[in-house]
Formats: C-alpha cells, sequence, structure tokens
C-alpha cells in the first residue's frame, strides 16, 4: 500500500471565475484515470467568484494517492488567465524547472525560466462560440494543449473525459480540445 | 464499475444504492451538492424516494423523526451550523431509537465566519446518542453510508457519517461503486418492529415520569455497549460482498514502530502518506486511525496501547480550555483502565489551515524528543 513519492506528478491550473478552472482539473483527473493512473484532483477551497483568482490541483500517481494537502510545489501549470504570471503567488507555487501550458497568443517575457507552451485558447473559444464573448471557456482548448505537451496522456483519454464531464456544447468542445492539440507551440 | 467521482457524490451515489425513501435537508456548504444531487435523483425519478424540501435543518431533521417514525428509510446531510441546529431534535432521534442516516460534512464553527474544514461541528454533537463514522476516502463514504443504513436499523440507534469539508467533500478520486443488485440483497427494505399506523394507533416518546425515563436511558447505553458487534458483522457482510471492510481502529506499521500517532479524518491520509515517506528513510514511525467516535472503541484501543512506545494524538477539533476530543477520549480510556501510557496532544487544522507532511514530521520529532508536555499547536502562525 505504500506511496511513490517520487513518481507523483503535481499539476495545478491557475485561471479565474467562470473560465471552468475547477472543471478543468476534474476533466483532467479522468483522463489521467482512463489512461490507468490513480488520480486526485480538488479546488483551491475558495469563495468562488466570476472574475476573481482561481485555482484547482491534480496529483497523478501509479497507486493511491494518500496525500491530502494542498500542493504547493507544482510540476506543471496550466495557466488559463495568463495575468496570473504578475501575482506574487505565482512563482513560488512552481517547481524551477516547471512545465507550462499558456493561454497566450504571444510569448511572455516575465517567466523566462520555465519550458513555456503557448495556445491561443481564448481565439478557439470565441471562434467556437464557448461561452460569451466577454467570458470565454478556455478550459477544453486548454486541456488540448496539455494533452500534445504532457507525454503520458492521450488525445483519445482527454477527449473520453471531456465528452462524459462536458454538460453542454460537446461537439464543440471536442473540436476546441482537437484544434488547441495541433496549434500549441513551445516557445523559448 | 470504477469511476471518479468526489466525497459529495459518493454519498449521492450511496443513497440512492441504499435506496433511501424520504430525504430531507436543508443546503450548506460544502455539504450542498449532495441536497442538490439528490434532489435532482428524486425529481428525475431515478431514485423512488420523497425529497421533502424544508426552511432549516432543524426542520430537515423534525421531519426525518416524523418519516422514520413510520417505518421508512431516511437521510439527511449537513455541516456546522446546520448541524447545530439540529441539537436539539438529535437527542430525540436517539432517544425516540429511530435508525436516521445523517452525513455531516465536517466544518469549522462560526464566529468568526468560516466555509472550511474542523471536526469541531460534529464532536461536539457528541453526546447527543448518535453513532459516529469519520472517513478517509471517497471509497470509504460509499461504504459506509450503506453500511451505515444496516447497522442504524439493526441497533435502532442513529448514524452519523463525518468526513472533511473540501479536504474530500470536493475532491475528486476513482472509487468502485457496487451494483445495485448487490446492494439490494446487502441491505433489503428496512422492516421496523414498531412503526406509526392509522390501522393500529399509538404514542411513541410521550411524557414519561421518574419511573420509567431512566431505564429507557439504560436501554440506549446498553444498545451502545452492543453495537461494536453489530458494527463488526455488518462490516462482515460488506466484505464478503465486496471484498473491502473497515475497523474501528486501523493500525499502520505498528509492528516494530517506536512512535505512534493517533489520528483520523483526511489527517490520517495524509499521515499515512508521511509514514510511507519516513519508513524509507529507516524511521520506525506507524498510525493508528480511529474511525468511530461514538461508540468508542476502547477495547481495541487498548489492544494496540503498548509500554516502551511513544503515542501522540492529532486532532482536528477544539474543545477550548481542554484540547481535542479524541485526545480526550483516548486519555480518558487509558485512565480509566490503569494503562500508564501518557500521549502527546496535538492540535492542527482547523478552520480549513492546511495539514502537510512538513507538519507530520514536525509532530513525530517532537513525540520522539521530548515527554508529553500538554497541548501542542501546530502550524500556528509566529
Amino acid at each position: 500500500m505504500g506511496t511513490t513519492v517520487s513518481a507523483m506528478k503535481e499539476i495545478t491550473v491557475f485561471g479565474r471565475g467562470g473560465q471552468g478552472t475547477v472543471v478543468a482539473a476534474e476533466i483532467l483527473a479522468e483522463a489521467y484515470f482512463h489512461e490507468g493512473f490513480y488520480t486526485q484532483s480538488f479546488p483551491s477551497f475558495g469563495v468562488e467568484r466570476r472574475g476573481a483568482p482561481v485555482t484547482a490541483f491534480l496529483r497523478v500517481d501509479k497507486e493511491f494517492i494518500y496525500l491530502r494537502s494542498m500542493i504547493y510545489k507544482a510540476h506543471t501549470g496550466l495557466i488559463l488567465s495568463p495575468d496570473v504570471v504578475n501575482s506574487p503567488t505565482f512563482k513560488p507555487s512552481l517547481v524551477g524547472n516547471a512545465t507550462l501550458v499558456i493561454n497566450s497568443g504571444r510569448r511572455l517575457p516575465e517567466i523566462p525560466e520555465y519550458k513555456c507552451h503557448y495556445v491561443d485558447a481564448t481565439g478557439i473559444a470565441l471562434e467556437l462560440g464557448l461561452g460569451s464573448k466577454a467570458q470565454p471557456l478556455v478550459n477544453t482548448a486548454m486541456l488540448g494543449a496539455f494533452a500534445r505537451v504532457c507525454g503520458d496522456l492521450s488525445l483519445e483519454n482527454v477527449l473520453k473525459a471531456v465528452e462524459n464531464k462536458v454538460p453542454l456544447n460537446v461537439e464543440k468542445n471536442v473540436s476546441a480540445v482537437k484544434k488547441a492539440y495541433k496549434t500549441v507551440a513551445r516557445i523559448e | 464499475m470504477k469511476k471518479v467521482v468526489s466525497g459529495n457524490e459518493a454519498t449521492s451515489l450511496a443513497v440512492k444504492l441504499s435506496r433511501a425513501q424520504v430525504i430531507s435537508a436543508y443546503p450548506i456548504t460544502p455539504q450542498t451538492t449532495i441536497s442538490e444531487k439528490l434532489s435532482e435523483i428524486c425529481g428525475s425519478g431515478e431514485l423512488d424516494a420523497r425529497f421533502v424540501k424544508v426552511e432549516s435543518e432543524h426542520s430537515a431533521m423534525a421531519t426525518l423523526i416524523g418519516a422514520s417514525s413510520t417505518g421508512v428509510r431516511t437521510f439527511t446531510a449537513t455541516s456546522a451550523q446546520g448541524l447545530a441546529l439540529m441539537h436539539e431534535l438529535l437527542f430525540w432521534a436517539s432517544g425516540a431509537r429511530l435508525p436516521i442516516v445523517m452525513v455531516d460534512v465536517n466544518r469549522a464553527m462560526a464566529a468568526p465566519w468560516t466555509i472550511w474544514c474542523d471536526q469541531t461541528d460534529s464532536v461536539a454533537q457528541r453526546d447527543t446518542g448518535w453513532m459516529q463514522f469519520y472517513c478517509w476516502s471517497n471509497q470509504e463514504i460509499l461504504d459506509s453510508v450503506i453500511c451505515s443504513f444496516k447497522i442504524a436499523e439493526k441497533s435502532s440507534i442513529p448514524c452519523m457519517i463525518c468526513y472533511d469539508g473540501f479536504f474530500i467533500s470536493h475532491t475528486n478520486e476513482p472509487i468502485d461503486i457496487p451494483e445495485q443488485k448487490q446492494i439490494d440483497k446487502f441491505l433489503p427494505p428496512r422492516k421496523a418492529e414498531y412503526f406509526l399506523d392509522i390501522d393500529n394507533p399509538q404514542t411513541f416518546s410521550g411524557g414519561t415520569l421518574p419511573n420509567y425515563f431512566m431505564e429507557i436511558r439504560y436501554k440506549l447505553h446498553d444498545a451502545f455497549e452492543k453495537a461494536q458487534g453489530v458494527i463488526n458483522d455488518v462490516y462482515d457482510g460488506y466484505n464478503k460482498l465486496t471484498g473491502r471492510s473497515y475497523e474501528p481502529i486501523e493500525p499502520y506499521y505498528i509492528d516494530d514502530a517506536d512512535r505512534v500517532l493517533i489520528t483520523s479524518g483526511s489527517a490520517a491520509s495524509t499521515v499515512f502518506h508521511t509514514v510511507n515517506k519516513m519508513r524509507k528513510s529507516g524511521e520506525k514511525v506507524g498510525m493508528l486511525r480511529i474511525r468511530q467516535l461514538r461508540p468508542f472503541p476502547e477495547k481495541e484501543l487498548l489492544y494496540y496501547i503498548k509500554p516502551n512506545i511513544k503515542y501522540g494524538a492529532l486532532d482536528r477539533n477544539l474543545s477550548p480550555g481542554t484540547g481535542g476530543v479524541f485526545s480526550q477520549e483516548i486519555r480518558s480510556v487509558l485512565n480509566r483502565n490503569g494503562n500508564g501510557n501518557r500521549i502527546h496532544e496535538f492540535i492542527a487544522g482547523l478552520g480549513g489551515r492546511d495539514i502537510t507532511t512538513n507538519n507530520i514530521e514536525e509532530i513525530f520529532k517532537r513525540i520522539g524528543n521530548v515527554e508529553p508536555d500538554g497541548i501542542n499547536w501546530v502550524g500556528l502562525l509566529k
């Protein structure tokens, strides 16, 4: 019943209320579960309001995960709202060489120390009509980009989890995943 | 079937599998997603039960007292101030020997206002005559809710299933969900011996003179003394069905341990993770997980407490001026039985403060290095 501490992967999703941050972590948890992993996802236990910063956490391991504290040093970050990188709490919440998937059409100069991958999830969501113009739902596009970048999760299992967990506009969300999977780019 | 679900979804699934017949609840964070889901499946007909909307938790419990008195299977869920508002009726439910099952999603008591986790809400209901079980995983929630209906109905004592708000209620993890037909066999419909019946009018729990009241209380106490046998039988049966079982106190790595930490709830899960980690660097640490506050597993605790081992107890709850409630119970058992072991007492994680592996390593260090010296607060801001 031992836990392989070193093999456990910790992922933090950074967003703002209304972007689908918590649901993104839940979908990823299910996708990793389909992939054969044990998973644990949970919100940052804050009071959720539209527009307020929200974080959600995900742990992935080959064995059942007993650790139930919050994530303090994530290996991977999904950045749904790029302005969070300017928050004083952002960098301390990641390991030094973290892999990041960022919703941005342009490179962010503030974070040269991380392995950054960019995808225009807002553009994809607007194009497909996910959410409203003022508040596009970018979470599923971000998951498509993540599937391409992470190396241990297949696109098929992300799509399966999206189909199971997304309550509305399943086809549009599936398109968002596929489109982001194709267009995500690693930029030094 | 394996599925990724939250702690609160595990509750709703268990209530559905148990075919509860009357459900009444009032929304309160972090319990709300339970009553939302149950109201949805009662509305859709997926569960053939009556969901009674009420204006308060006090009314939710009153509704279930009425419903349970007619012989049907009943369920509610609440948290914190909601549970406190039920306080008066909790005594009524146990005194009337009604097998009501309730989930309390542990949340700290205000003031100051808070929605976050600690166990002070449920431990404060310790003396109301309800059984109390504390869970550490979503799987255990599902299993405990199903088993509690059977335990409550066999012993005529209401059951409260407690688990930590957010740290478990809002955490998604894979669980194994039994088939409906398996549970139908394990948990047939409730058969009440005495119940309100318009064809056979009777009065229950009416005014009682001093010549009988004490005997009625003695019978409730006696039922609690016998309850552990009922609990063990029910889990044996459940184990045969699903391969899963739970002990009132679960030991982890205690055989060669020099330091053992006793705790409950989600903290036990993080302690177990930390014990695994410390064992890898050769430290002889272990854990006892307590999953019942009532009936308190006195014999089981004494069985595990050995001389020459140093013990600590970690409480995520507080009785101000006295300390943690599980610690008090442990002290009381040791004292009553002339056991000379003294325990280190720790308070941590109140009002949602995280309990980390660093906190737990610090606790084990203290247990090893100093003599027990009253209550230690872990993770307090300097």
